[in-house]
């Protein structure tokens, strides 16, 4: 068998039905083999997408995703979206091709370091010299992917080894003796950790995207109930808890909901699970829930310790983690006291809640982004994927949207990659064909991947991009206003383009949204189409997100924060469907 | 001093030291890589670091020296064994460990009363003339670091005219492996 048939082979005895590529000379080999194949390629626009489109289809179906590119500019474009699944702990596989093992060091044509480049970048990566590497680090580069903390693998294949001869063996063994993820957490730690839990008076639990990747979200909710401690999540970990449950104080830090940043501030308490306190949640770690003691939950150890001091440290999955921790605090007797601070607590914490909703309904031309994203979530299902792109449009999708199970909310947080909603969503739609896909991006960055449209019309990829269009770098402009006495230094976007005109350019199906109540007629009509559709919604850019400067402690909130006035005083409880709401 | 709290029998977190890092890694192309693009990405300092084939055909082992207190260490050696290359990683405790650095210095030697002296010298710290030239002798020393820097900073007198030092290498005493 040659390299290249074997590396298709090995892709498909994983399961692999898809990848999202783009050939270039040093893949020539490899690209004859796929032309016999039966595996489907997507030929993205920019090699840069092929990552996001692998990333968007292993956050929404929790497999890896591969992705292609060529060697030297092709790997470099593969780059940001391997640094993007990287920073957010996403499962994909980066083939990139790479010059002739005799002309490596040797400044070939498009020859780069990718070994290199991406060292820094990736979980692992392997550079095949023989074919016989390949099924193996196929193999390797899979479970390293899928398993422990999830990230991105990037195989480096120089061109001859592709065309090498090389016999095939079946039922290979690995082995990856410095590779061995824990599982299961420490007993004492969990019996510490339940012990604290109940002698705390108002414990609150915060999610991140590890609960999501261990499929832990049931887990989650049970024990959320069990303590009645309320959840906020990190930007990952938005989906992991249903954020329609009375419990839920949605997102917490920078660009937090204002309920959650004060509540984490008050407990005493702080169960984190899976997330990695990045700089945007913890805000100034010396006042981050400064009164609480914190058990830190987390597959990976060096995230135990490395922002946040904690209390109880507990290496391992969180699925059998809060498991464990769930069986050990329901074999402690829980007195009549116990009941009453917790009733105290919760009670605190809905009426709390209930005053600072924030508000979504809104009149105004130009519209407001709430407003929109109030009329997105009347047009879609619960299950609808959605991806943001970064910035405001993600911030505002982050904080008014309301995510109700795992894996619906895709969305670049650590790397805040401009241009990932986009191609992820496309990835995201080819994982599940049956899921709508709405893509909520802004005009800075939809422009960045915008040569995508290309890519959804030819494959008939029908997702739905919702260009929240106000023609500045809005995150940064705000940040201008904010903190630079509105000195708005080249955040301003200009007139061009005509998004309408560019959608019909490739193709696909353009609209204008410029007044309340469109968003969700063209929205739903756009989903039931059935056609790839870009809406262009033209949107207020003087509305700000209330946001925590940064160095600031969570509770320093700036901006005006607009809470609903009509609010009713009764959120409607959801009742959780115990042993569901996993994966 | 009276109101210095004192530390006994107990880890100083926020003590700034040396550490000796002995980590055991594949032998493989890339590994050295590896471990310090890790350093430079996470702003952790290497003073020495160095190589070599272990006890272990397809195992190297690296002796690290990093500064920084113990919660930097602690980052790093968990960063290290979060590498795949990298089998185990252990900071050395200082009291259980033997730890010796090979030094070869080439002095300015060219009168014959120089040349007896730095021989002399060489001799105490047990070094030897690994080389003599017309106007140059080349000592080879192995010890602590400490050591060398002091042999070091008798020969600079003469005028040194090049230093080639390996960095600590270490082992932990008694039984104990890693």
């Amino acid at each position: 068998m040659k390299g290249g048939e074997a590396i298709i082979k090995s892709l498909q005895d994983h399961g692999v039905d898809v990848v999202f590529g783009y050939p270039g000379g040093v893949l020539l080999p490899l690209y004859d083999v796929i032309y016999d194949s039966d595996l489907k390629h997507i030929l993205v626009r920019h090699e840069q997408c092929a990552a996001h489109a692998a990333d968007g289809y292993a956050r929404a179906s929790g497999k890896v995703g591969v992705c292609i590119g060529t060697s030297g500019p092709g790997a470099t474009n593969l780059v940001t979206g391997i640094a993007t699944a990287y920073m957010d702990s996403s499962p994909i596989i980066a083939i990139a091709g790479q010059v002739g093992t005799s002309l490596i060091g040797k400044d070939a044509f498009q020859e780069v370091d990718t070994l290199g480049i991406t060292m820094p970048i990736t979980k692992h990566n392997f550079q095949a010299m023989k074919a016989d590497e390949i099924p193996g680090m196929i193999k390797a580069g899979f479970y390293i992917a899928k398993t422990g903390r999830p990230g991105p693998i990037v195989l480096d294949l120089p061109k001859d080894v592709q065309e090498e001869e090389f016999d095939y063996k079946k039922d290979l063994k690995i082995d990856l003796p410095g590779y061995k993820p824990t599982k299961k957490g420490h007993t004492l730690q969990i019996k510490k950790a339940a012990n604290l839990i109940l002698e705390s008076k108002k414990p609150v639990i915060l999610a991140g995207g590890g609960v999501i990747h261990s499929k832990s979200s049931a887990e989650l909710l049970k024990l959320s109930e069990l303590i009645r401690a309320p959840v906020t999540t990190t930007l990952m970990g938005k989906g992991s808890f249903p954020e329609d449950h009375k419990l839920s104080l949605g997102m917490l830090g920078m660009h937090g909901r204002k309920v959650a940043n004060i509540v984490v501030d008050e407990c005493d308490c702080l169960i984190a699970i899976g997330c990695r306190f990045s700089d945007r949640t913890t805000g100034n770690v010396e006042e981050f829930a400064s009164k609480a003691k914190i058990i830190h939950i987390d597959v990976d150890p060096a995230e135990i310790g490395k922002n946040i001091d904690v209390n109880v440290p507990i290496v391992g999955d969180a699925k059998n983690t809060l498991t464990s921790l769930i069986r050990n605090i329901t074999n402690i007797k829980i007195s009549a006291e116990n009941v009453t601070k917790a009733k105290k607590w919760t009670d605190y914490i809905f009426d709390f809640k209930n005053n600072c909703m924030p508000r979504l309904s809104f009149e105004d031309v130009p519209l407001k982004p709430q407003q929109v994203i109030k009329e997105i979530m009347e047009s879609v299902d619960k299950d609808t994927i959605v991806t943001t792109d970064v910035g405001q449009n993600q911030m505002w999708m982050a904080h008014y949207f309301t995510s109700k199970i795992p894996r619906t909310f895709l969305s670049s947080g650590g790397l805040g990659t401009m241009g990932f909603g986009f191609p992820a969503a496309m990835g995201a739609k080819v994982a599940l064909p049956e899921s709508d896909v709405v893509s909520v991006c802004g005009d800075g960055g939809f422009l960045m991947v915008c040569q995508e449209l290309a890519t959804i019309k030819e494959y008939d990829i029908p997702i739905v991009v919702c260009v929240l269009d106000n023609r500045y770098l809005g995150m940064v402009a705000q940040w201008q206003k904010l903190f630079y006495d509105g000195r708005i230094s080249h955040t301003r976007l200009g007139d061009v383009p005509d998004f309408v005109k560019l959608a019909e350019a490739f193709g696909v199906k353009g609209e204008k949204v410029e007044r309340p109540g469109e968003m969700k007629e063209t929205l739903k009509n756009a989903l039931n189409s059935g056609e790839p559709t870009i809406i262009d919604v033209i949107i207020d850019p003087d509305e700000i997100l209330p946001m925590v400067p940064p160095g600031c402690g969570l509770t320093e909130i700036v901006g005006e924060y607009k809470v609903e006035r009509e609010f009713s005083g009764e959120i409607p409880y959801v009742k959780p469907a115990h042993g569901g709401g996993g994966d | 001093m009276l109101n210095q709290p004192m530390v006994v029998g107990v880890i100083d977190m926020d003590e700034q030291r040396s550490h000796i890092i002995s980590a055991l890694v594949l032998h493989r192309p890339g590994v050295l890589q590896r471990v310090a693009g890790l350093f430079t990405r996470r702003g952790f300092n290497i003073e020495t670091i160095t190589v070599g084939t272990s006890e272990q055909d397809d195992m190297a082992r690296m002796t690290i020296i990093a500064r920084g207190d113990g919660k930097v260490l602690e980052q790093i050696t968990k960063q290290l064994n979060k590498l795949i290359d990298v089998i185990k990683v252990r900071d050395l405790e200082p009291e259980n460990t033997v730890e010796r650095e090979l030094c070869l210095i080439k002095v300015h030697a060219p009168a014959e009363h120089v040349r007896s002296e730095v021989i002399q010298y060489a001799n105490i710290f047990r070094g030897r003339i690994i080389d003599v030239g017309i106007e140059t002798l080349t000592i080879e020393i192995t010890g602590t670091p400490d050591k060398i820097e002091a042999l070091i900073d008798l020969l600079r007198v003469f005028g040194i005219k090049e230093i080639a030092r390996t960095g600590p290498t270490a082992i932990s005493r008694g039984t104990k492996i890693i």
